[in-house]
């Protein structure tokens, strides 16, 4: 069990450690522990001009997504679920090959795509990039939540002549509520996490997020290794965070995809 | 308007605008991909016209290409089965009753929300060749990620711990669905806990872990992230997969065309791999599943 967390949380622990210790310290092993810890890292990196500006584009692209997976992802899995549609399975079976698709398959079109439109290095482009998985993630786990709801409530909804949008807001919502939260987080902690568009479709701190911003951390003349260590917690931080306080939400979330799929 | 008339609009209005944004970006950029990849695409060169299975021709005889194939290859097959016995083991554990049980589950699925170019970069430090922890815990001086025979393995610890969480997570949900009934009736049989694990729990579980091994693969084949951040591909390409060299040819060298077909390539494997495990997954549904 310890040998388990340990290793865990070790490269976690380890990065913390290595944020914390004093810039002399850096390139020493012993010690482990630095012996008077320093927040001088943490400050460099918040107090970097391009650090906030980086991580309020990665709040803004993954805070977009949710919405955008929502808005048009909400009334199709409604339909998808409850309307005996005829073109179901055929709609379902694109969703899941799509999701077979490796991302790199179609990041070039979008880049000469995003070029042509003259919106590439923006925050947009990186949002609808990342709709691409994000948008088929939620269409396929909210018709999976939805189709729990009982046929009943929705036939008494259509019997007393509530409209689809009645019947979503109404009985729909409140009823998959908790659905909704687990696929809101996890299309939340993909976007935060995503690298390969936001790599390729963003060129300046106008629109570049974390992981980007992290892979390209490089200093003038040497390695900054306590500053990418504070940055790599800090990105780090949000999505642990949903992972520890909504844990239950976010597994239902991914098994709801995945086994009943 | 009538009202069948009225019913069909709303519904067209519902689905409408998703199947319109899934096609125009996720469905119509993996059509033009096919579609470049019959293309000669060298936009610094001025070169833009179609070239037939040119492309694919050439990657057949291309090396680098099954250098990375190769190195994808083991990549899955080394880090997908170690995250399946760790996975299994950790799962096993964490299925048992014991005080602190939900903290330790919440803990062991953090690196799961760690964003891979975060986890890599915990993991460069780790490997660094003078001041990294590794090397001062086992006493050695080994260049980790230097060294053409280490660097693929450090890679793939690196996913092994990034990935592992997931599979637990899977297995932890297929565990809980198992009746404890079963377990109970067979003790009083006789049986042992070798026994126990041996006949109901692997069989029970079969599809649950083809199922994880399912989308381990289908990850495992894309990666990129991890090793672009950790070696670049490097040392002297040795541990170059094929997400990473179709980058390269797209956004170093610009070849779009030649890189779209490596793009389609990478695509076939996954697809090849996916549908022998759904064909395996079915078996194993008809056999154990309800």
């Amino acid at each position: 069990m310890g040998l388990m967390l340990s290793f865990a949380l070790g490269p976690f622990v380890w990065e913390l450690i290595t944020a914390l210790k004093p810039e002399g310290q850096l390139a020493q092993l012993p010690p482990l522990f630095p012996a008077r810890p320093t927040a001088e890292h943490f400050i460099a990196v918040l107090g970097a001009p391009g650090f906030l500006r980086v991580a309020l584009n990665s709040l803004v692209v993954a805070s977009f997504t949710v919405l955008l997976a929502f808005v048009l992802g909400v009334p199709a899995a409604y339909a998808l679920a409850k309307l005996n549609l005829r073109g179901r399975q055929v709609i379902l079976g694109t969703l899941l090959c799509l999701s077979m698709f490796p991302a790199i398959a179609n990041v070039a079109p979008l880049y000469l795509l995003f070029i042509r439109l003259g919106v590439r290095d923006s925050v947009l482009a990186v949002i609808v990039a990342h709709s691409v998985f994000a948008l088929p993630f939620a269409l396929w786990t909210l018709t999976n939540f939805f189709q729990e709801i009982p046929d009943d409530l929705y036939r008494a909804g259509r019997i007393d002549g509530c409209s689809h949008l009645g019947i979503l807001r109404h009985v729909v919502l409140p009823l998959a509520a908790p659905g909704l939260v687990s696929v809101g987080l996890l299309v939340f902690i993909f976007s935060w996490n995503e690298f390969l568009y936001a790599f390729t479709l963003t060129a300046t701190e106008r629109s570049r997020t974390l992981p980007a911003a992290i892979a390209l951390f490089a200093g003038l003349h040497e390695i900054p290794w306590g500053e990418i260590a504070a940055a790599s917690v800090l990105a780090t931080l949000p999505s642990v965070l949903l992972m520890l306080l909504f844990q239950r939400r976010i597994i239902s979330g991914l098994t709801a995809g995945a086994v009943k799929g | 308007m009538s009202a069948a008339f009225r019913e069909r609009l709303s519904r067209y209005g519902l689905l409408g605008p998703a199947v319109l944004f899934v096609g125009g970006v996720a469905l119509m950029p993996v059509l033009y991909t096919l579609w470049l990849g019959f293309r000669r695409q060298l936009p610094i060169f001025g070169i833009s016209r179609f070239a037939g299975l040119e492309n694919y021709r050439f990657l057949l005889a291309d090396a680098r290409f099954w250098n990375a194939l190769a190195h994808t290859a083991y990549f899955v097959l080394l880090s997908v089965s170690l995250e399946l016995t760790l996975g299994l083991a950790i799962a096993l554990l964490l299925n048992q009753s014991f005080p602190g049980r939900g903290l330790a589950r919440a803990l062991v699925f953090v690196p799961w929300a760690v964003p891979s170019v975060v986890a890599a970069r915990f993991w460069e430090w780790i490997y660094n060749s003078d001041y990294g922890v590794l090397n001062y815990v086992l006493g050695t001086r080994v260049n980790w990620l230097g060294d053409p025979r280490w660097a693929l393995h450090a890679a793939i610890l690196a996913d092994v711990w990034k990935t592992t969480p997931f599979v637990v997570l899977l297995l932890l949900a297929g565990l809980q669905v198992i009746p404890e009934d079963l377990y109970r009736a067979a003790r009083i049989d006789g049986a042992g806990s070798w026994q126990l694990f041996r006949h109901i729990t692997l069989p029970l579980l079969l599809p649950v872990i083809l199922l994880a091994l399912l989308f381990r693969t289908m990850d495992a084949a894309r990666v990129f992230d991890l090793i672009f951040v950790l070696t670049g591909g490097g040392p002297a390409n040795q541990t170059e997969t094929l997400v990473v060299y179709a980058y390269k040819l797209l956004y170093r060298t610009l070849q779009f065309g030649y890189g779209s077909a490596v793009a389609v390539a990478t695509f076939l494997f996954v697809l090849t791999l996916s549908l022998a495990y759904l064909r395996l997954l079915g078996r194993a549904w008809q056999t154990h599943g309800e």
